[in-house]
């Protein structure tokens, strides 16, 4: 099996304050990982940090086999990429964005057929700002998408998503990945972790505090519950 | 190209959506034409000259617009697509930044082209406005003129930390351009030293030399004023690529 993310001894410190720690993972083809942990235990940094937008302090990433900043080009024609805090032009409508987004690769997918599979077609002239946050979360992930990826990382893809809107994503999500999509996500709701994600890493004060299975997981601390044993292993139980 | 030509259209029906240079950039020239055409009518520029006082100003006219986009809307753009992140989402896309800066920089130069082009009629039909010189050496000058305020536009909105310096850089430069490079108010009404300083601006440069070109006076000492508007628009431009940050 090919590995899609090698990620070696990711570091990051901001102010001589450490966020990411050594962080290892490795992520094969066709699979879907999920990258948890609770606010500010460093997932958006790790993202960031693996995908070039932000320099790491130490450590190596490879995508596909490239160098995220010294290959940017010709890596993004592979990877599609929603972040958490995505902005847009003011003004800009749905088919605009959606257009000019696919303009920047070789061959990308049919947008249009996107936006009607996601429930998007009757919205098409829409500015992104008068969409419901539903809506617009389902946007971002036709954006990543629009690439005709290999591989997608999605930022906490469904949060502000009702429940029926947030299955369908999981649907959808496990067709792509039955067609050999690789999948790096974060998270917040476990049942949607449990359903998609073949393997995990738990991340706390951006050291890795756990990496595997569901299962392994909930064997590690003898809980039934996936939610019990994250909330375990991510030493938040102390809180509740 | 055609990533080009599509990311160009977008971005030119948003920019035109927003209005502000369609005002800025458009209309205000306009305006400021029918004030002069109004006031000045058909009078010579001075006792005895060859050519009227709106030949003698039409160069200025054309040079609003260019100070308008280059110095105030560009620079205001680009830190703005910054500060929004919308900069970092194309940075995860094979999109490279010259490739956005370009698209960027030609909208506004469709805006100066827009402009010329709607003033040059309206001086022509209501005030007999005439070109005296070539025609190939005014527009050599206009596009000269106009890349090269573009160019530091366009470094102003790439150094600036965030949009708060963007406008602060923007507006002493843009303001300063207006009122002292001789296009709103005529150079010669100001005292000595304004004259000296502002003769160091690249859009005062610009604007005499288009201004020479249009009412067809020798041009022969001009030839220092091509090479610091030319030296102007490669520095500019390439430090703009060159210390590009996406975020």
């Amino acid at each position: 099996m090919q590995t899609v993310i090698k990620v070696e001894q990711l570091s990051k410190a901001y102010n001589g304050q450490p966020v990411l720690d050594r962080l290892c993972i490795s992520v094969q083809a066709g699979t879907v990982f999920g990258l948890l942990g609770a606010n500010g235990a460093g997932k958006t940094t790790a993202i960031e940090c693996i995908l070039g937008v932000k320099s790491a302090d130490g450590g190596k990433v490879f995508l596909l086999g490239h160098h995220p900043q010294k290959e940017r080009r010709q890596l993004f024609q592979k990877v599609g990429v929603q972040f958490q805090q995505g902005d847009f032009q003011p003004e800009i409508r749905l088919a605009e964005l959606c257009e000019e987004t696919a303009c920047l690769y070789e061959a990308p997918a049919d947008w249009q057929k996107l936006c009607a599979q996601f429930g998007l077609a009757d919205k098409l002239k829409q500015t992104i700002k008068s969409l419901s946050g539903g809506e617009r979360q389902k946007l971002f992930i036709v954006l990543a998408l629009i690439p005709n990826p290999r591989l997608v990382f999605l930022d906490e893809l469904t949060t502000g998503l009702d429940a029926k809107a947030r299955r369908e994503v999981w649907q959808i999500l496990a067709k792509l990945k039955s067609n050999g999509l690789t999948i790096f996500l974060t998270s917040h709701f476990m049942d949607e972790v449990e359903v998609l994600c073949d393997e995990i890493c738990i991340l706390h004060k951006g050291q890795a505090v756990f990496y595997g299975t569901v299962e392994q997981a909930k064997q590690a601390c003898n809980c039934t519950k996936f939610e019990e044993a994250y909330l375990a292993l991510s030493g938040e139980e102390a809180t509740i | 190209m055609k990533s080009f030509t599509i990311l160009l259209k977008n971005e030119l029906k948003l920019n035109l959506r927003n209005m502000n240079m369609v005002i800025f950039a458009i209309l205000m020239p306009l305006v400021i034409l029918l004030i002069f055409g109004f006031i000045y009518g058909n009078k010579p520029a001075a006792e005895g000259e060859a050519y009227t006082f709106m030949e003698k100003s039409f160069s200025a006219l054309c040079c609003i617009s260019i100070c308008s986009g280059g110095l105030m809307g560009l620079p205001l753009l680009v830190s703005e697509y910054r500060e929004r992140k919308i900069l970092k989402r194309f940075q995860v896309t094979p999109v490279s930044p010259t490739k956005l800066l370009t698209v960027e920089f030609a909208i506004y130069i469709l805006y100066s082209a827009a402009s010329m082009l709607l003033l040059f009629p309206v001086a022509a039909l209501f005030w007999q406005v005439r070109l005296h010189g070539s025609l190939t050496l005014f527009l050599g000058c206009w596009l000269l003129t106009m890349l090269s305020t573009l160019s530091l536009g366009l470094l102003v909105g790439g150094i600036a930390k965030n949009q708060k310096t963007a406008s602060v850089i923007a507006c002493l430069l843009y303001f300063p351009m207006l009122f002292f490079s001789g296009i709103t108010v005529p150079l010669e009404v100001m005292p000595d030293i304004v004259q000296k300083i502002v003769l160091c601006m690249p859009l005062t440069q610009g604007m005499q030399l288009m201004q020479t070109a249009f009412l067809g006076l020798p041009i022969n000492n001009s030839l220092l004023t091509f090479a610091f508007l030319s030296i102007v628009t490669l520095l500019c431009f390439g430090s703009a690529v060159k210390y590009f940050k996406w975020e």
